[in-house]
C-alpha cells in the first residue's frame, strides 16, 4: 500500500475531528517518572469512572508521554482548559471529573505558569505529553511524516542534507559533530548497501532524554531516520536501545509496526522507489557501547568492543559497509527542521551552537524532570529559574554535566552560557543532556570517585590505558576518600589523568579522566581536606585509615 | 574420530529434546525471526534470559549449536554484557540504582541496609534464596531518586528504611505463611 498526501491529510483531518469531537480532554501522563507513582493504575481507573458515568461520548482519558516535570507525578492535564494536576491519586479521580467544565481542583493544581514550563522552548519535546506514543494517528494529526513526504516527493537528497547543514544541527549525542558534515560523508561513500543507525544507548547515569522522547514520540525519531536514509542513499536501519527500557522498547516496536502498516517504511515509500526498514536491536548494559564502533560491534552480535579510527563508520561500518550513526535527539531534530527550514532552526541558539538542547534536570533541585532549552541558554537561569532553586536549605554547589565523560561546573560560572563550546572552556562536555545539580551535601572527591569507579567497571579492557589506568586512578581516590591517601598522591593523579586522556583508544578513556580533573581543579581544597586534615567537607566520606575494604583497594 | 561423531549425534539428539520444551520453542522463534543469523545472538541471549531467568551453561551450548557460532564466542558474549545473569536469580529481586542523581540521594546509604538487614552484597542472593540485590546503573528515574526495582516495580524517593521494610516482608512474609 502506498499512502499520498493527500491520504495522510485525510488520516489527520479526522483525528482532529475525533479529538474534537470531545469536550474534554484528560492527558495521562505514562512516561518511565510517572508511571513510577502509578500512574497507569491512575489511567486505567479514570477510564472506568468516564464510562461509568456514561461521559466517554465526550470526555476523553488518554495516556500521553512525558508532561515534564517528573518530580510532582503522576500528572494529569485537562484540556482546552489547560489545567494541570500534580501528584494525582486514585482517589483524586472523582474530583477532577466533577471540576471538568467548572473551576479546577485546587489542592492539586500544578501552575503552569511556573518558570519550568514558560522558559522552556520545544522542538524535540514538542509532541511530548500532548500525543498518545502507541498511534501513529495522532502522530500524523500533529503533521507526522509530512516532511517525510516533502523529503522524498519535492527535495533530492543532497537538498535534505544542505537544508540540515544550513541549519547547523550538530550531533546531540555529546560530541556536537555536525551532522550535515556527516551525512556527506555517507552519501558521498560508494556502495550499494547503506545503513543507518540510531544510538538509542543512553549510558550515561543521570540522562533519561533519549528513553523520554523514545516513549512519549517514537514515530518522530522513524520519520528522521527515513529521511536520513533518504539523504544517504541508505535503504535498512536499526535502533540499538537498552534492554533496560522495557517500555521504549516496546513503544517503539509497536511504532515500526504502524508505521509499516501504513507504508511510511517499507517498499516504495509514497509511491517513490525509496524503500526502508527499520529494526530494533537490544544493548545487554555496556556502557562502551554508546561508542559508535563498539556499537556496530554489538548489533553485528559481538562484544562491544571500540576499534580505532579511522576508517570512520561513514565509510566502513555495520558488516563493512557506509553508516551514518546518529543519537536519539538528532534523529528527532530532522523532521522539524525539514519542515519549518534550516534558517528557522538557525535562527535558535547561539552562533556556534543552534537549535534546542533537551536536558535531564536532577539533583539537589527543586523542579527535576525533562527540560528544552535553547542553545546558550544561562545556567543559573537553567537552575534557579526552570529548575527552581535548591531544596531546604541548600547552597549551590556545583552542576555536572556530561554524566562519566563530563565535568562538575562551580558557583562561579552560573551566569555563562550553556552551549558546545562554553562548557568545554570550563572543562566540562555537553554529553547526551543529564544535568545534575549539587549542593553542600556532596562531596566532591566522592563524586569524582564515583565516576572512576563506573568508567572502571565499564572499561572494557581493549586498551591498557583504560583498563588499567581506570583502576589505578579509583585506588587512588578510594584512599583520599578513606583518608589513606599521601599529599603526593595528587601529583600521581595529575599524571595518570593526562596519560589516560592522551593514550586511550576510544571516548570513554579519553573523557574517563574528565570528572576528575575538574574537581581537582575548582574544588582542590576538599581534596587537600581529605588528604591532609583527613576530613570530609561535605561529611560524606567515612574516614578510616586502615579497614579491610581499604587494603583490598590497594591491592586490587 | 568415531567418538568424536558419537558424541556431536548424542549432543544433537540431546537439543532435539530441548527444543520441544515450551520455553526453547519461544528461543527458537526469536532466531527464526532474526533469519537464523549468527548476528541475533544477542537477541537469542537476551531471549534465553527472558524465558529461563538467566543464562547457564547448557543454554549457552544450544544457542551456540543453534546459532552455529562456537561456544566460546557465546560465553565471552554472555559474560561481557552486564545485563546477562549466569546464576539463578532469587524469588524476588531488588535492583537498586546508582545513577549520579540517585547516588547523591543515598543509594548507597540503602545498599549499607540492605546489607546489614539481610547480609547480602550487589550481584548476591539470600542463602534461602529469597531476595537477589543488583544494581543498574541508571534507571532514568532520576527525577525520583533515589530509585530502585521491586520485581519489575519503579519506586521512587526512597530511604532505606523503607527499602528494608519491603525486603523484611518478602523474607518474613513467606516464613510466616
Amino acid at each position: 500500500m502506498t499512502l499520498m498526501l493527500e491520504e495522510l491529510q485525510h488520516i489527520a483531518r479526522i483525528e482532529k475531528e475525533r479529538q474534537e469531537g470531545f469536550q474534554h480532554r484528560i492527558r495521562v501522563c505514562v512516561a518511565a517518572g510517572c508511571l513510577s507513582c502509578q500512574s497507569g493504575v491512575l489511567k486505567e481507573a479514570l477510564e472506568k469512572e468516564v464510562s461509568r458515568r456514561g461521559m466517554e461520548n465526550w470526555v476523553d482519558v488518554k495516556g500521553v508521554g512525558c508532561l515534564g516535570l517528573c518530580t510532582a507525578g503522576p500528572l494529569v492535564a485537562i484540556e482546552p482548559e489547560g489545567t494541570l494536576y500534580q501528584g494525582v491519586k486514585v482517589s483524586d479521580i472523582g474530583p477532577i471529573i466533577e471540576a471538568l467544565g467548572g473551576s479546577p481542583v485546587v489542592d492539586l493544581q500544578c501552575s503552569t505558569d511556573l518558570a519550568f514550563f514558560s522558559k522552556q522552548h520545544k522542538i524535540v519535546l514538542e509532541n511530548c505529553g500532548k500525543i498518545d506514543p502507541e498511534r501513529i494517528e495522532d502522530y500524523i494529526a500533529e503533521r507526522g511524516y509530512e516532511a517525510l513526504y516533502n523529503a522524498l516527493r519535492g527535495m533530492t537528497p543532497k537538498e535534505v542534507i544542505d537544508e540540515i547543514s544550513k541549519g547547523g544541527l550538530r550531533g546531540r549525542g555529546g560530541a556536537g559533530y555536525p551532522t550535515g558534515l556527516k551525512w556527506t560523508t555517507v552519501s558521498k561513500a560508494v556502495s550499494d548497501t547503506k545503513y543507518v543507525i540510531c544510538n538509542a544507548d543512553e549510558g550515561d547515569p543521570g540522562a533519561f532524554m533519549d528513553r523520554s522522547v523514545l516513549e512519549s514520540d517514537p514515530h518522530r525519531v522513524l520519520e528522521g531516520m527515513a529521511i536520513a536514509a533518504y539523504a544517504v542513499g541508505a535503504n535498512h536501519g536499526f535502533i540499538y536501545v537498552r534492554a533496560e527500557y522495557p517500555l521504549a522498547v516496546k513503544r517503539l516496536r509497536t511504532a515500526i509496526a504502524h508505521a509499516e502498516r501504513m507504508g511510511v517504511l517499507g517498499n516504495n515509500i509514497f509511491n517513490t522507489r525509496f524503500q526502508f526498514d527499520i529494526k530494533v536491536r537490544l544493548g545487554a548494559g555496556a556502557f562502551v557501547c554508546g561508542e559508535e564502533t563498539a556499537l556496530i560491534s554489538s548489533i553485528e552480535g559481538r562484544l562491544g568492543k571500540p576499534r580505532p579510527r579511522p576508517p570512520y563508520p561513514a565509510e566502513s561500518g555495520l558488516w563493512g559497509f557506509p553508516t551514518l550513526i546518529n543519537n536519539v535527539e538528532t534523529f528527532a531534530n530532522i523532521a522539524p527542521i525539514i519542515r519549518n527550514g534550516g534558517a528557522w532552526f538557525a535562527g535558535i541558539g547561539t552562533e556556534k551552537s543552534k537549535g534546542t538542547k533537551v536536558f535531564a534536570l536532577a539533583g539537589r533541585v527543586n523542579h527535576t524532570g525533562l527540560i528544552e532549552v535553547p542553545m546558550g541558554t544561562i545556567l543559573r537561569e537553567i537552575v534557579f529559574d526552570i529548575g527552581g532553586g535548591i531544596p531546604g536549605a541548600g547552597k549551590f554547589k556545583a552542576v555536572q554535566t556530561g554524566g562519566p565523560s563530563g565535568g562538575c561546573i562551580p558557583e562561579q560560572y552560573l551566569d555563562m552560557p550553556v552551549d558546545y563550546e562554553s562548557l568545554a572552556e570550563v572543562g566540562s562536555i555537553m554529553g547526551s543532556g543529564g544535568m545534575i545539580v549539587m549542593d553542600q551535601s556532596s562531596c566532591m572527591v566522592d563524586v569524582a570517585r564515583f565516576f572512576m569507579e563506573f568508567c572502571m567497571s565499564e572499561s572494557c579492557g581493549k586498551c591498557v590505558p583504560c583498563r588499567v589506568g581506570t583502576t589505578q586512578l579509583y585506588n587512588l581516590l578510594n584512599n583520599i576518600t578513606r583518608g589513606s591517601a599521601v599529599p603526593a598522591d595528587l601529583a600521581t593523579i595529575e599524571e595518570l589523568c593526562d596519560l589516560v586522556k592522551n593514550t586511550a583508544l576510544c571516548g570513554l578513556g579519553q573523557t574517563a579522566p574528565n570528572p576528575v580533573l575538574s574537581t581537582l581543579h575548582y574544588f582542590k581544597d576538599e581534596y587537600l581536606a581529605h588528604i591532609e586534615d583527613k576530613y570530609c567537607p561535605a561529611n560524606t566520606c567515612k574516614m578510616k585509615t586502615a579497614t579491610f575494604h581499604c587494603d583490598r583497594a590497594q591491592d586490587g | 574420530m568415531i567418538q568424536a561423531s558419537g558424541e556431536a549425534t548424542q549432543s544433537t539428539e540431546k537439543f532435539a529434546q530441548m527444543a520441544q520444551d515450551r520455553r526453547w520453542r519461544m528461543v527458537n522463534r526469536t532466531i527464526r525471526l532474526n533469519g537464523n543469523q549468527p548476528d541475533a545472538l544477542i537477541e537469542t541471549l537476551h531471549a534465553v534470559q527472558d524465558s529461563f531467568g538467566f543464562l547457564d551453561l547448557e543454554a549457552m551450548e544450544y544457542v551456540a549449536h543453534q546459532l552455529r557460532v562456537p561456544l566460546s564466542r557465546v560465553y565471552a558474549v554472555a559474560t561481557f554484557y552486564h545485563y546477562f545473569a549466569l546464576k539463578p536469580p532469587g524469588e524476588h529481586t531488588c535492583v537498586v540504582c546508582l545513577g549520579t542523581a540517585c547516588y547523591i540521594g543515598g543509594s548507597s546509604a540503602i545498599l549499607e541496609s540492605i546489607h546489614e538487614h539481610a547480609g547480602i552484597h550487589p550481584g548476591e542472593t539470600t542463602e534461602d534464596g529469597k531476595v537477589s540485590l543488583l544494581i543498574a546503573r541508571c534507571l532514568g528515574s532520576c527525577g525520583l531518586a533515589p530509585a530502585a526495582v521491586f520485581d519489575g516495580e519503579v519506586a521512587g524517593k526512597l530511604n532505606p528504611a523503607a527499602v528494608v521494610e519491603k525486603i523484611r516482608r518478602w523474607t518474613s512474609h513467606d516464613s510466616d505463611a
